[in-house]
């Protein structure tokens, strides 16, 4: 963004509308695409390998945030604690091959190979609000498929009430990991209702592309409703639990980071207000967006909360 | 070879200069799309650092002195000070003009209850009286008194450094290297100052 740029014409509010729109055409053409005869290849090059993914329930109607924001703001710790940092030193991260180790409260547990996930569940794409803790905000196109599809092929049992999530562990090429930012390797965790709910999803790509390794590669939870890190990236473990799992943030400062860590404007972070976010690429002189209770998914997820105060659940 | 008044004032020409620089870096990067996805972060959290790195060169300046025994290191104290009373300031506009938007609601809503929010304030608050009195003028009328007033600079850093710390969410390394070279420049001066 340009610091003289008039903050009523932001780019974002541009050229990803034309995108969004030039999407939507290709869409009724190829419902129905699974997610291996879109694996990409070399050959696809010029092409993104997941322009013809339909677009899914849920996904919103927002202005797209530019690529290059995206992909140059992150929080991932295990290469660094500043953002612009893990754009380049994730690329050392190793993705191939890829597997998930799915233990606990399952009937179907094992070790599961990327592909073999991936054949079981057709691509689709939302548009998704995306708020972090530190009170900024991004609206990302996610490429993927409900969390609840693949959990379901695990088959989990009646005494799954909790699902624990655990990022990979590779030190040698995760500096951040090297040192003792967090207690590594990062978890998280969601109430098997959050799990099983349609707006919780896995993603393996984003705007028609692969998923890039500083923002998850190549498997990343996203629950927009809930602050931006309890949507872990780069998945290598599954545990269904009876118990509530213990999560990296909440070990860090429990005081500060609880296990529900829901969007809730009226309940302040112990050290800053989240009253209001500050929306990527908007520009210099772009007035804050007011948060939304759920992130703006109070429809679709308040019911799971009833009769819990949010004040104290945080 | 002794230098005379136009050496100094060159001396001290470049060094006004070379302070400006992150500044105008700033600004470039402005006009060049060059401050990421969150630019007024980037500003804020930028002009902070440096309002910081003053700071520490500024505390620098009276052990220099004693170690190398020469004068000159005084000679660039004032400007130091005010570069670091400069940087503070636009640190501080930045914030009350791009994030609160100079309104007392976001004001109220987002910096009234914020303990970190408030030692910045109350840091600037230091920091405003040293740069009113930093005259030549005013360290003549205030006399002996003058002195005294500029101690303040000693709890302007650790509110400066407490500030600090209390932003960052797990990773204190930044907030340590500042500490630790905040502390080392107050313990060689109660050193100093026993020897002396």
């Amino acid at each position: 963004m340009s610091m003289f740029r008039l903050a009523s014409i932001k780019s974002s509010e541009i050229t990803p509308r034309e995108i969004f729109q030039a999407r939507r055409k290709i869409i009724k053409a190829s419902l129905g695409l699974t997610a291996a005869a879109l694996l990409p290849t070399a050959a696809h090059a010029e092409k993104k390998p997941f322009e013809a993914v339909p677009i899914g329930p849920y996904s919103g109607d927002f202005p797209v945030t530019d690529y290059e924001d995206v992909t140059h703001y992150t929080n991932y710790y295990e290469f660094t604690t500043n953002k612009t940092g893990p754009t380049m030193l994730a690329q050392a991260l190793k993705t191939e091959p890829w597997q998930v180790e799915v233990s606990g409260e399952v009937e179907k547990p094992g070790v599961y190979h990327l592909e073999d996930i991936l054949k079981k569940n057709s691509l689709q794409e939302r548009i998704y609000r995306f708020r972090c803790v530190e009170a900024w905000s991004m609206v990302v196109p996610w490429i993927g498929f409900p969390l609840s599809d693949m959990l379901k092929t695990f088959k989990p049992t009646s005494r799954a009430k909790f699902v624990e999530f655990t990022t990979v562990y590779q030190p040698e090429n995760m500096p951040g990991q090297r040192s003792k930012s967090l207690d590594w390797p990062y978890t998280e965790g969601l109430r098997i209702d959050e799990a099983m709910h349609p707006l919780s999803f896995i993603a393996t790509g984003m705007y028609d592309d692969e998923l890039p390794k500083q923002n998850g590669a190549p498997l990343r939870l996203v629950v927009p409703w809930k602050y931006g890190f309890k949507s872990i990236k780069a998945i290598v473990k599954i545990r269904f639990t009876e118990t509530m799992p213990q999560t990296a943030w909440h070990k860090a400062a429990p005081d500060e980071y609880g296990f529900y860590a829901n969007v809730n404007p009226n309940v302040p972070h112990p050290r800053w207000s989240q009253a209001r976010e500050r929306i990527l690429g908007a520009g210099l002189f772009a007035s804050k967006r007011d948060t939304e209770m759920f992130n703006g998914y109070a429809e679709h997820v308040a019911y799971l909360y009833k009769g819990m105060d949010l004040s104290r659940y945080i | 070879m002794r230098l005379k008044k136009p050496h100094w004032l060159a001396i001290k020409a470049v060094v006004f200069f070379v302070s400006l620089w992150p500044l105008v870096q700033l600004i470039i990067d402005g006009m060049n799309d060059g401050l990421g996805a969150n630019p007024v972060e980037t500003l804020h959290l930028t002009l902070g650092r440096w309002a910081l790195r003053f700071l520490c060169l500024t505390l620098a300046l009276t052990p220099l002195r004693r170690l190398s025994s020469q004068s000159w290191p005084l000679r660039f104290r004032r400007m130091l000070g005010l570069f670091t009373f400069f940087y503070a300031s636009l640190h501080l506009l930045v914030f009350l003009w791009l994030d609160i938007e100079f309104s007392w609601h976001y004001f109220r809503q987002e910096v009234a209850d914020t303990p970190y929010l408030l030692l910045g304030l109350a840091t600037y608050c230091l920091l405003l009286p040293l740069a009113l009195t930093s005259t030549v003028n005013m360290q003549i009328r205030l006399g002996r008194y003058w002195k005294t007033l500029h101690k303040l600079i000693y709890p302007a850093a650790i509110l400066a450094l407490l500030h600090y710390f209390m932003l960052v969410k797990s990773d204190l390394n930044q907030p340590l290297i500042y500490a630790a070279v905040i502390f080392i420049l107050l313990v060689v001066r109660i050193q100093s100052k026993r020897i002396a």
